[in-house]
């Protein structure tokens, strides 16, 4: 009797769990590797006075980051000095006497201290990675192919849990992360999971379109 | 020496940075008999029954944490019987997620046969559920839910 008031709530929870977790294995099979621009969702849930939402194209951005930097420097700074890593650029002192020289640590810029590796002359693909992570390795995989294959292209490859500094500031919740960075550090795109080279390449050329339009321009 | 490949005197394949490699398709088929396993126990739970066969993939998933997931029965299982008929592996994958997994799972299996032991059926049915979605999302999906909380509890470590 006893068992057959159990088997029938068993029976419950197991084609429940199935069910959402086909659900949950359908959507990231889905999502993963899927290049999107930064939004609300990649920033650190720190009160922002103004929103990053609407970045869907490179002339918004420029607006959106630079009032940030009055706001985020005594964040970013505490926590690098309790996280004690060496990743903390020098320049972190004059940061507020010179905004437009340094670059102030925001979620929307890595600079080559940041990395701790030169940033591509044309683009960098930055991949967050950790120990006890499946796909990582084959997403290495594929940007150490496009880094060996386009020019001006930097794939760096940062341990997550030794730089939790910058896994706060991008809010990287999981590990493959791959962020698009343009020439001078700011993330064009991003992406989680299992690294897609058709989408990698479609935000390259993105990027690398901009660039050239600035060059007409300019 | 656990044979999982026979390249080079035996020793097991290892990747260019010196890290042990498996067989993906091993431990996916061990998710696919903890799934199973996992479904009966929820199924038969709360009996003895259920708890003898909980305690048995409690031992596996300790194995599987402690010592490799060669060594655990699922991986002996599929090297010895399954293996054979598939033939060599298309990749190899790092064995440390895996190997992670299975002692997320152990924890979960825990806190599952405390659970019933004790007599706190409904948490032992959750801890059991949980165990069972992430061993279904391996072997269905090849998804390592287990891996996802690493960095999450790194996260919290900080701040």
């Amino acid at each position: 009797m006893r068992v057959d008031k159990g088997s029938g709530m068993g029976v419950w929870i197991v084609v429940s769990v199935l069910v959402a977790a086909t659900l949950f294995g359908v959507w990231r099979r889905r999502s993963d590797g899927r290049m999107h621009d930064v939004s609300r969702a990649d920033l650190p849930p720190v009160p922002t006075p103004t929103t990053a939402t609407d970045v869907t194209g490179p002339g918004h951005s420029e607006v959106v980051s630079e009032p940030r930097v009055t706001h985020d420097p005594p964040e970013a700074d505490a926590s690098d000095v309790t996280s004690g890593l060496a990743a903390s650029p020098p320049g972190h002192a004059g940061a507020s006497a010179d905004v437009s020289a340094t670059p102030v640590p925001d979620g929307l810029h890595l600079t080559a201290d940041d990395l701790g590796a030169a940033l591509g002359s044309r683009a960098t693909l930055v991949q967050f990675s950790s120990a006890f992570c499946q796909p990582c390795r084959a997403t290495r995989i594929v940007l150490r192919d496009i880094d060996e294959s386009l020019d001006g292209v930097n794939h760096v490859e940062i341990d997550a849990e030794s730089h939790l500094d910058l896994v706060h500031r991008f809010h990287v919740m999981r590990t493959p992360t791959v962020m698009v960075l343009d020439p001078s550090g700011k993330v064009r795109k991003r992406a989680s999971g299992l690294a897609r080279k058709p989408e990698v390449l479609l935000a390259l050329g993105e990027v690398f379109g901009e660039l050239e339009t600035e060059k007409e321009a300019g | 020496m656990t044979s999982e490949n026979t390249v080079a005197g035996g020793t097991r394949p290892r990747s260019a940075s010196g890290k042990p490699l498996v067989d993906p398709r091993g431990p996916r088929f061990g998710a696919g008999i903890t799934s199973v396993v996992l479904a009966v126990v929820l199924l038969v739970a709360p009996s003895g029954a259920a708890n003898v066969l909980l305690a048995l993939q409690w031992l596996a998933f300790g194995a599987g944490a402690a010592f490799g997931l060669a060594y655990s029965p699922y991986g002996v299982i599929f090297r010895r019987l399954v293996r054979p008929r598939l033939g060599p592996p298309s990749h190899w994958e790092e064995e440390a997620p895996p190997r992670f997994a299975q002692a997320v799972g152990f924890g979960f299996a825990t806190v599952g046969l405390i659970g019933f032991l004790v007599g706190w059926a409904a948490l032992g049915y959750v801890a059991v559920a949980m165990a069972l979605a992430a061993a279904f999302l391996n072997a269905a999906f090849d998804y390592c839910l287990g891996c996802e909380t690493y960095l999450l509890l790194a996260r919290m470590r900080r701040r």
